[in-house]
């Protein structure tokens, strides 16, 4: 008869982590379908970049899916071909938005200067050398019409959302139908419509209200269309829980199926935000390009980011070019701040206060 | 600690139904005719079929639901249990497809009657779902009380109402501490238990479960149990389960329901020790015996 011993416990392993003869094999394949790009360069015509990397994407591909095939057979070997597929998709994704934000950091970071977030551009030209004038009109313009727009977009996503998930009426099919296309309208059209209906018929001018009624068309699919996925998570129990206490369905919505969705429903908010934040057609039809700071939507020409940087890059000269690039980059971290915080918001539990 | 709006009534109802329980109980037992309402019935269904388009998915069921009693309904899948206990609420018609047939009579007013608030019959007679379902957004105490503000009901004093009804679901002893928790961190036995409370705030005259304990482990589905039988005396409870040792343990009738294919209907109703010991219908024998289902 045996006792149980008492046995030290023994330090935690990865026993399935990659031991160094399969780093070391990684390694050599990687290494060989360098020799076999370069090579295959050098004996035919291919030339340049973008040539070696398609032949490395397949040389690399090839020799993995050999080296796998005749060490653990077909199953394995497809199962690693198929991961350096997904990798490759993955980085020929990222590739571009890396290279996007590189490019704005590299080319507009000689434009940031103090007086960006202080002036604005009433006494200055965009010629001017960089450090005189700023965009802080651009900037106020920026957030006013995003506001504005979010006012307007906000409440009749949701409420669409809210009829399209829980009140399912008759007309639930075609207003999906119609979301749907609507959120694929080019933003000129939606400029042009504002252009047509109000701009010229009423105001016969420019000022800020018109590209936020503008920029709150392009949102409210967006707002819609996200709103509609999240409240569609929502377990049907719930609903039914609500209703079954006795609660009307409005009450039961409210109370119960919004909260549960909210974290949800702010990122339809935010993703509705980003849509519009760098719109640039509608502003150039509708809201003017004031140089000097205009707290009031409602009349006067209005400055804001996109108009900013595209009359910078119009004059053409080196100052006002940085100036662009500058301007390019305010934009996105305003953007990325938008993001976070919204993150943040979302993320952050009810209970705690 | 009474409900405001139904003050008087609800006081009413809880001593006639405690009162009365008993009694009934011995009284329909001695009698073995638990389908006889002379005796007055506080839930009563008459000739009720159920369909989801052109599915007929219940047909003609005729049921009496003693107050202060407990009574299960069983039978394999898709005979049409649950959607029968939905009708008995006017849950069912929140399926878009539904239509229904039949009167269901509470205190003997038909609830599908026009101009009847659904909102009021759903007071009455409340529901606890198959799967436990507390609202995420909200903690432990909230929950509970979340009735009253979905039916905007008033009520005099919160915090002994919310202990009433833990208590009464049997949850209080465990969570008593951590109140303004969130409901999610409790157990699948003591989420149920939640939703039991939750149901109870309100005052329902009889409360329908369907499957409560399906999704539970043994232990939670015995302390569920127990919650069933102490509630018996006070409330109404019509409880569908697949668990024939459930039913002979928790209820006082038990219904044999049985699709043949066609809709879903009621074989027999009884004492639940007649259903288990003497059924008068073969189909039953089988199914309580284990030789099918």
């Amino acid at each position: 008869m045996s006792t149980i011993e008492k046995v030290p416990t023994p330090p935690p392993r990865k026993p399935w982590a990659p031991t160094p003869i399969d780093r070391a094999k990684t390694a050599g394949i990687l290494a060989a379908a360098i020799i076999v790009s370069l090579a295959v360069l050098f004996v035919t015509p291919l030339s340049g970049k973008l040539a070696f990397a398609a032949v490395f994407f397949v040389a690399y591909l090839s020799i993995d899916f050999v080296v796998s095939f005749a060490k653990a057979g077909r199953a394995a070997a497809v199962d690693s071909v198929f991961r350096g597929l997904v990798t490759t998709a993955i980085a020929i994704a990222v590739m571009p938005i890396i290279s996007i934000l590189v490019t704005v950091w590299v080319r507009g970071h000689h434009g940031l200067h103090w007086t960006l977030f202080t002036k604005d551009m009433h006494s200055n030209s965009f010629t001017d050398p960089v450090g005189q004038g700023g965009l802080l009109h651009a900037i106020i313009g920026t957030f006013l019409l995003v506001f504005v727009a979010m006012i307007i977009s906000v409440p009749i996503g949701i409420l669409t959302a809210l009829y399209l998930t829980e009140v399912r009426g008759r007309f639930t099919r075609p207003i999906e139908f119609l979301v749907q296309a609507m959120s694929g309208v080019p933003s000129i059209v939606a400029g042009l419509f504002i252009y047509a209906a109000i701009l010229i018929p009423f105001t016969k001018t420019v000022n800020g209200i018109q590209g936020s009624l503008a920029l709150a068309i392009l949102m409210i699919p967006t707002v819609a269309r996200t709103s509609q996925e999240v409240l569609k998570l929502i377990p049907e129990d719930l609903r039914e829980a609500g209703v079954a206490l006795g609660g009307t369905q409005w009450r039961s919505v409210a109370l119960v199926v919004v909260p549960a969705a909210r974290s949800g429903l702010i990122t339809a908010m935010i993703l509705g935000v980003a849509r519009v934040a760098g719109e640039t057609a509608p502003i150039l039809l509708l809201t003017g390009g004031s140089g000097t700071k205009n707290y009031n939507v409602f009349s006067g020409s209005l400055g804001s980011l996109p108009n900013y940087v595209w009359q910078a890059f119009s004059a053409g000269t080196p100052e006002s070019i940085t100036r662009a690039w500058a301007g390019i980059l305010v934009l996105l971290v305003i953007v990325v701040i938008l993001f976070t915080a919204a993150r943040v918001l979302g993320n952050r539990k009810v209970g705690k206060k | 600690m009474a409900l405001e709006s139904e003050e008087n009534q609800g006081d009413e109802m809880e001593t006639t139904a405690a009162k009365n329980s008993l009694s009934d109980i011995t009284a329909a037992r001695l009698q073995k005719q638990p389908g006889n309402s002379a005796l007055g019935v506080g839930l009563e269904a008459r000739g009720v079929h159920a369909w989801f388009g052109e599915k007929h998915a219940l047909s003609n069921v005729s049921l009496d639901f003693w107050p202060g009693t407990v009574t299960a309904l069983i039978g394999p899948s898709g005979c049409g249990k649950s959607t029968f206990i939905r009708t008995l609420n006017r849950m069912h018609e929140f399926i878009p497809t539904a239509a229904m047939a039949g009167e269901v009579l509470l205190n003997g007013e038909d609830i599908y009657a026009p101009g009847v608030d659904v909102t009021k019959i759903r007071l009455k007679v409340g529901m606890v779902f198959q799967k436990p379902n507390p609202f995420p957004s909200m903690t432990i105490a909230e929950n509970v009380l979340a009735g009253l503000k979905l039916a905007q009901l008033k009520v005099e004093n919160k915090d002994d109402l919310l202990e009433e009804c833990l208590e009464r679901a049997g949850l209080w002893s465990e969570v008593k501490d951590r109140l303004n928790t969130h409901g999610g961190a409790l157990s699948g036995g003591q989420q149920q238990r939640l939703c039991i409370a939750r149901a109870l705030a309100v005052r329902p005259q009889v409360l329908l479960m369907d499957e409560p304990c399906s999704a539970l482990d043994p232990g939670s589905t015995l302390r569920i149990e127990e919650t069933i039988s102490q509630l018996s005396s006070t409330v109404t409870i019509v409880i569908v389960t697949h668990n024939m040792q459930q039913a002979a343990r928790v209820s006082d009738y038990t219904a044999f329901f049985l699709s043949d294919g066609g809709p879903g209907q009621m074989i027999e109703v009884g004492s639940t020790n007649e259903i288990f010991s003497r059924p008068k219908d073969e189909r039953t024998e089988n199914y309580v015996t284990g030789r099918f289902g």
